[in-house]
């Protein structure tokens, strides 16, 4: 699908979405299906749950659209997507974990 | 809440306690293997079953509840084919926004993901066509899980909620010493001041302004509100598919409904204004045309209490969150009333050169004229549902709908088979009206099994089936658009409605054959109790104006 080069990939303006979710087995599910269902797709992703376990955290690395305010507003509707912040591409979480991807 | 003497119940009479409290009286559905517990449960109930014979069927007589009340309904269905069933009339309720709670069996825990006996993956199906979905891992979870359901069904923008409950779970046994409060919708966040100032000055200032009232208008209780602030500052109004009834259609400033059916007169004052104030609209396709032509002089006002709706097709000039009645209050002393002559006028030449064309009209053997017969025998209390087609259409231009929640219709999916099952809710959730189903040839055929819960629960739904031999829509898109290549929209075969009626045990009249077809019309009507009423309609009849797929509004032909 996905006919880019990664130098190519990697000049597109990139967001950094970060979600507080509530930690169960559905979770991923809403929210990855919510971007692939407008077939939007998601460049990285990292989750781990916080603190005690009964949240977790979602990162997500995608390319900047003109649907990505209407993406945005979408995932902070999902019942168990408690905050959702957007950071730039400068954000270090997908950079620190280069190093697992040559 | 005061601490009870805990009482050991199954996770199914958990459930079914918590329907009760949460002041459900009537659900439908249909039992299976491992839905079971639940209605073992039920049996002991004052809830009303009411056994449908499809699960969609189930689903929509659900909808129809909801639809005529605002109130959150509840269907149920058995794991696998039970459950898929039953998605059509999920996936129209969230389309529609509707407050449905769906409560399905699933197999046992132990056995989920080893392809069991009807086993589906219900909770990854339901997905994108429910506003939640839960798959309950165990009786105690219960407790929170279904006032939840209703909570979220309710709040907001409403929706579906589908709740899968694995059949272990439906058993295990646990101590209840408190029962939670029934789920009731979360109040909605004050609107920003500033907003509605900003408002209620473009409002003031307009020449040329459009009140555009969706289906989120009839939701919200905001019927009233939305008629009052039209009134007080002169505004023609529109209505989308969704919102028909929530100003009578012959008040003054009524334009009817807009876009793919709408008057040509509509249309155009649409084209000319310069302010649109939408209110609980989410500017469908079906009612804008092609977008870029839509309304391509007018600034915008948006308000909506789904906040993912502003900016989505069109960028609002001014945006509010916010539920639409507290909105349109907050607004009604802030603008001002002014006198409007000249664009009320240049509306009111609108409306006379291009009226919508009802050819017929008095002439109950056309479609136009058979609507108006319907309606001419029955007052506001009336209900009035439909099925999918040019019936729909028709039904939608003719009828004189005057009171929200009048109108029930499958606007977002256009779900054929909505429409008897839907009366059959409606007239169960208020029996004291009486309910009428407009329904095709085609339609019909995909809920008929539901004739015969008609009968068993005796409900007072008249189905007005306009036969044109057809699926009409196809028929009609065909003609206009395909150079009249008619292909697999003509039925060859045609059961005989009038005995399959009465072979599911609903009495039946045939217009066709009825000497004097009003006064067999409004016997029918007066009659207690379920009965098809037949009428044969020419197959080349068409629903005009129509604006053709993709094109704008004003292009529109006919009318
Ligand atoms: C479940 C479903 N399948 C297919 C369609 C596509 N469709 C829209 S209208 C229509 C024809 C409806 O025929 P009928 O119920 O006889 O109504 P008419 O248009 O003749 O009034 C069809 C097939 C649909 N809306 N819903």
């Amino acid at each position: 699908m996905n006919s880019l080069t990664r130098t190519e990939n990697q000049a597109l303006a990139r967001t950094v979405l970060e979600l507080d979710v509530n930690n169960h087995a559905g979770v991923m599910s809403h929210v990855v299906g919510l971007f692939s269902r407008r077939a939007y797709n998601v460049e990285g992703i990292l989750v781990m749950p916080v603190g005690s376990g009964a949240t977790s955290r979602i990162w997500l690395l995608v390319n900047e659209d003109e649907r990505l305010d209407q993406m945005v507003k979408q995932v902070e509707k999902l019942e168990d997507v408690l905050a959702v912040r957007r950071h730039g591409a400068e954000h270090e979480v997908f950079v620190r974990l280069e190093e697992f991807f040559v | 809440m005061p601490k009870q003497t805990p009482e050991t119940l199954t996770g199914a009479q958990i459930v079914v306690r918590l329907l009760e409290r949460q002041g459900v009286r009537t659900v439908a559905g249909i039992p299976g293997g491992a839905i079971l517990p639940i209605y073992d449960a039920l049996s002991k109930s004052e809830i009303h079953h009411v056994l449908a014979r499809h699960e969609q069927g189930g689903g929509f007589m659900a909808q129809g509840m909801a639809r005529a009340t605002g109130v959150p309904a509840v269907c149920m269905a058995s794991s696998g084919p039970g459950a898929t069933n039953l998605l059509t009339a999920i996936a129209d309720a969230k389309l529609d926004s509707i407050p449905l709670v769906a409560i399905t069996g699933q197999v046992p825990k132990p056995m989920i993901g080893t392809d069991a006996f009807q086993e589906v993956d219900t909770y990854g199906l339901s997905i994108p066509i429910t506003k939640h979905n839960f798959l309950v891992g165990s009786a105690d979870d219960l407790l929170t899980v279904i006032p939840r359901a209703f909570r979220i069904a309710a709040s907001g923008r409403p929706g579906p909620v589908l709740v899968d409950i694995p059949k272990d779970v439906q058993n295990q046994l646990v101590d209840v010493d408190e029962w939670p409060a029934p789920g009731c919708a979360d109040v909605v966040p004050p609107p920003d001041g500033e907003l509605i100032e900003r408002a209620a000055a473009m409002i003031n200032a307009a020449a040329k302004p459009v009140l555009y009232l969706g289906g989120g208008v009839v939701h919200s209780g905001a019927a009233e509100a939305a008629v009052a602030l039209a009134q007080k500052a002169r505004l023609p109004t529109v209505m989308t598919l969704m919102a028909l009834g929530a100003m009578p259609v012959d008040h003054v400033l009524s334009l009817g409904m807009l876009g793919m059916h709408g008057a040509r007169c509509t249309n155009l004052a649409l084209d000319e204004c310069d302010l649109l104030i939408a209110v609980g609209a989410r500017f469908d396709d079906r009612a804008t045309g092609k977008v870029a032509g839509f309304c391509p002089q007018a600034k915008i006002i948006h308000i909506d209490i789904d906040p993912s709706e502003l900016d989505k097709i069109k960028t609002a000039h001014v945006g509010i969150a916010g539920d639409v009645r507290t909105v349109l209050e907050l607004l009604q002393p802030v603008i001002e009333s002014p006198q409007r002559h000249a664009w009320l006028a240049r509306v009111a030449s609108l409306k006379a050169d291009h009226p919508l064309r009802m050819p017929g009209i008095d002439d109950p053997r056309t479609p136009y004229g058979l609507i108006r017969a319907v309606a001419n025998c029955l007052d506001d209390e009336a209900t009035i549902t439909t099925d999918v087609g040019q019936h729909q259409m028709w039904v939608a231009q003719a009828y004189p709908l005057r009171r929200p929640r009048q109108w029930l219709t499958s606007g977002g999916l256009g779900t054929m088979g909505f429409g008897m099952p839907a009366a059959i809710g409606a007239s169960l959730a208020e029996p004291e009206r009486t309910v009428v189903c407009f329904t095709g040839d085609g339609s019909i055929l995909m809920n008929i099994q539901e004739l015969v819960t008609a009968a068993e629960e005796d409900v007072n739904v008249k189905i007005v089936l306009m036969n044109n031999s057809s699926l009409g829509l196809v028929f009609q898109q065909q003609t206009m658009f395909y150079g009249e290549r008619i292909y697999a929209s003509k039925f060859k075969g045609m059961p005989d409605f009038i005995r399959v009626a009465e072979g599911f045990g609903v009495p039946a009249v045939d217009l066709d054959k009825a000497s004097d077809p009003l006064a067999a019309l409004a016997a029918a009507l007066a009659t207690r109790g379920p009965m098809l009423i037949h009428a044969s309609i020419a197959m080349h009849e068409q629903v005009l104006p129509m604006v053709p797929p993709g094109a704008a509004n004003k292009e529109m032909i006919g009318g």
